[in-house]
């Protein structure tokens, strides 16, 4: 059981209006790696349980950054309650294909005859993109108003801190992929089915995540070009994270400057510090708006955290600023 | 604190390892820069570059082929290229591709297996295979010996453990070995295997579909005749990540969580026997202990204000100060933490520039960390810390 946090309702309403992408059953939010996507998934999270939305964050790499997000709680392959109406769980692939196969089969023993056999670990293991699929294969399940596992507990919305988008698309894509691998049959039916969740612009939703810096603005603009293209997903939000504080005008700047130049010690290093956080507020207006220029889904920004290690009140900050 | 110019000495091959978002394409064009310029012939194998830093190196035309960059565009940024410098941009598919043609015994069996939906699949769609041929090229290259040095950098993996475990994952499913046994169900070898086998594959059929194993017999017969090629490579390759005069750098970021998948990928590495170079910090703000010295015994705000003559001003700059110190001693912290667990002294740090580096002076700039001796980064230390 995982520990609880208060939930102060309060502090969250009436900051911004909620995004109204939170009012469909499923997010997914991606970017490439290192740009905060896990600290905003748990963010939405917050948001939307704080508005009485039953709901769950779910982790699929098996890194469990959300975890570390939540104090580090063991989350693992288990739907774990975070705070009130916020769960989380870390989705293994290989539990997942357990869980899968028994749905499939029915039969515990049947299942584990098959895990045992030496055919299916091989296949298993060896199926580029197979560990994605039951991945999603899981997510969908959990997507479920009819749960397909014993008891499981009905989510108003699932948020899916997915995994880094090493080039391009590739984990939105899977299901397609798997689907024109097998023309026929039962794995092409489900990976269809998953397609089509993926797709559904009226239930589904995504969000990306991105830097205020050169590269994560390109590969921002290609990861959104890509899946409307590629998958045919449609981008509800594209959050620039880490935005610094715009603390001094150019003039002020200029002085600071000249400031620095004419003195020794503190007082030239922190002349020089506002100088440095000057112009890289302003290098980030100015990717910002070259990803506004570049973008079709709507962009909102986020402020840099100047805290040592994030956490779930950082977390909370950021859902209070979510639009 | 050794500079990459040391680790590098003598070596073949540079992996840039780590995971996504940590400057690790940035870090690996300027290792090769900083290896050209001492003379050698360098190449490095990127996988996609920020596009101002491949136009800048002239490669926006590139294609799977090594190009030459060309010299005169260092010399504009006063940098002396001794060397030649070379890249390319990794493309997994034409590779593959490339990988199969030459294997393939005949020219039937290169066009069953280029034609067959499976292949085309996995060769571009799927996960694994770009980490694979990224090695695939590398041996290639090393193979040719044009080359003193080759910088790679990897792919962006989720974690650490899909790069090192790509090339043994996509043999092994090319191979089919154990499926394309279970396949010829009148088999010797079925029989051997016994009823448990041809249960489990009835199991199978049931779960994924007849037509599917159908496909994939077909993929594992038109590869059939290049499996001991494809093994005899891997293992070669395998060999050449292993052999000392490769080395793997790791490319991380200051805070926890990167600094937690650096020490992860150490221990990986060292794990897996694979020849471990040093860690490269980018982003680093510091130095914070000389910083905090600085600022005792003087009234900052007051000492601003008084320089300033405007106190609202003087507030902003302390409170902005502040902040910074607090990232810097995260910062420290998360290092010094890197530097235990490693127990080793290859930590090398870039600090956070106030731009973002996407051009030859970038690159330039972020050598003179990546290379500076010991007392030159004493220098650049005092320099960043104000003093």
């Amino acid at each position: 059981m995982g520990r609880r946090f208060s939930c102060p309702k309060a502090k969250l309403l009436g900051i911004a209006p909620i995004p109204e992408m939170l009012d469909k059953r499923l997010v997914f939010v991606t970017g490439k790696g290192g740009v905060g996507k896990t600290t905003i998934a748990v963010a939405l999270g917050l948001r939307a349980a704080s508005e009485g939305k039953r709901t769950i964050v779910c982790e699929v790499s098996a890194q469990e950054n959300a975890s570390r997000i939540f104090d580090h709680t063991q989350v693992g392959f288990h739907e774990v309650e975070m705070e009130e109406n916020l769960w989380a769980i870390s989705i293994d692939p290989d539990e997942s294909m357990r869980e899968y196969v028994l749905l499939q089969l029915k039969v515990r023993a049947m299942r584990d005859m098959l895990f045992r056999s030496r055919i299916f670990n091989y296949l298993a293991a060896a199926t580029p993109g197979l560990k994605e699929l039951v991945t999603i294969g899981k997510i969908w399940e959990l997507a479920q108003l009819d749960r397909k596992v014993k008891q499981g507990r009905k989510y108003d919305l699932v948020i899916v801190d997915a995994p880094a988008t090493g080039h391009g698309i590739g984990f939105l894509q899977t299901p397609r992929t798997f689907a024109a691998i097998a023309r026929v049959g039962p794995i092409h039916s489900q990976a269809q089915q998953l397609d089509r969740l993926i797709t559904d612009e009226a239930h589904t939703g995504t969000a990306i995540v991105a830097l205020p810096e050169e590269m994560p603005v390109n590969e921002t603009a290609a990861l959104e070009h890509d899946l409307r293209s590629e998958v045919g997903v449609s981008v509800d939000r594209i959050y620039m994270n880490g935005l610094y504080p715009q603390r001094f005008s150019n003039e002020e700047a200029e002085r600071l400057a000249g400031l620095a130049e004419g003195e020794n010690g503190a007082i030239r290093a922190a002349a020089r510090a506002a100088v440095s956080e000057h112009d890289r507020a302003r290098s980030q207006r100015a990717q910002l708006a070259r990803l506004r220029r570049r973008v079709e889904a709507p962009v909102r920004t986020l402020p840099f955290l100047f805290e040592p290690e994030l956490g779930v009140e950082s977390a909370r900050r950021i859902a209070a600023r979510l639009a | 604190m050794p500079s990459v110019g040391d680790i590098l000495e003598g070596k073949d091959i540079c992996i840039c390892a780590g995971s996504g978002g940590v400057g690790k394409t940035t870090t690996s064009a300027a290792i090769a820069t900083g290896m050209a310029a001492r003379g050698l012939r360098v190449c490095v194998l990127t996988i996609d570059p920020a596009k101002r830093l491949a136009d800048s190196l002239g490669l926006e035309q590139l294609g799977n082929e090594a190009k030459r960059v060309d010299p005169s565009m260092f010399e504009a940024h006063g940098l002396e290229m001794e060397g030649e410098l070379w890249a390319m941009m990794l493309d997994a598919k034409a590779t593959f591709d490339d990988l199969v043609a030459r294997q393939a015994p005949d020219e039937e069996s290169r066009d069953r297996v280029l034609g067959n939906r499976i292949y085309q699949q996995i060769s571009s769609a799927l996960a694994g295979s770009q980490e694979y041929m990224a090695m695939e090229k590398l041996f290639e290259l090393h193979t040719e010996g044009r080359f003193d040095l080759l910088v790679l950098d990897t792919p962006p993996t989720r974690n650490a453990l899909d790069f090192l475990d790509a090339p043994r994952r996509l043999t092994q499913f090319i191979e089919g070995r154990s499926l394309r046994v279970f396949m010829r169900p009148t088999g010797l070898a079925a029989r051997v295997a016994g009823r448990g086998a041809a249960v489990a594959l009835s199991v199978l059929k049931r779960i994924v579909g007849f037509d599917l194993i159908a496909d994939l017999a077909e993929f594992f017969n038109a590869f059939s005749g290049m499996v001991e090629g494809f093994q005899a490579r891997a293992k070669r390759v395998n060999k050449l990540l292993a052999d000392r005069r490769t080395c793997f750098l790791v490319v991380c970021g200051p805070q926890g969580e990167p600094v937690d998948e650096a020490v992860y990928f150490h221990r990986k590495l060292v794990e897996a026997k694979l020849p471990f170079g040093g860690v490269i910090v980018n982003k680093v703000h510091y130095p914070a202990e000389r910083l905090r010295r600085q600022a005792d015994g003087l009234d900052l705000p007051s000492a601003l204000a008084a320089r300033l003559g405007d106190e609202d001003l003087a507030g902003r700059v302390v409170e902005n100060f502040a902040d910074y110190q607090a990232l810097a001693e995260r910062d420290a912290a998360n290092i010094e933490r890197l530097a235990r667990e490693l127990r080793s002294k290859g930590v090398i740090r870039v600090p956070y520039l106030d731009e973002d580096v996407h051009d030859i002076a970038g690159l330039t700039e972020i050598n003179r960390y990546l290379f500076a001796s010991s007392e030159e980064r004493r220098a650049l230390a005092a320099e960043l810390g104000g003093g």
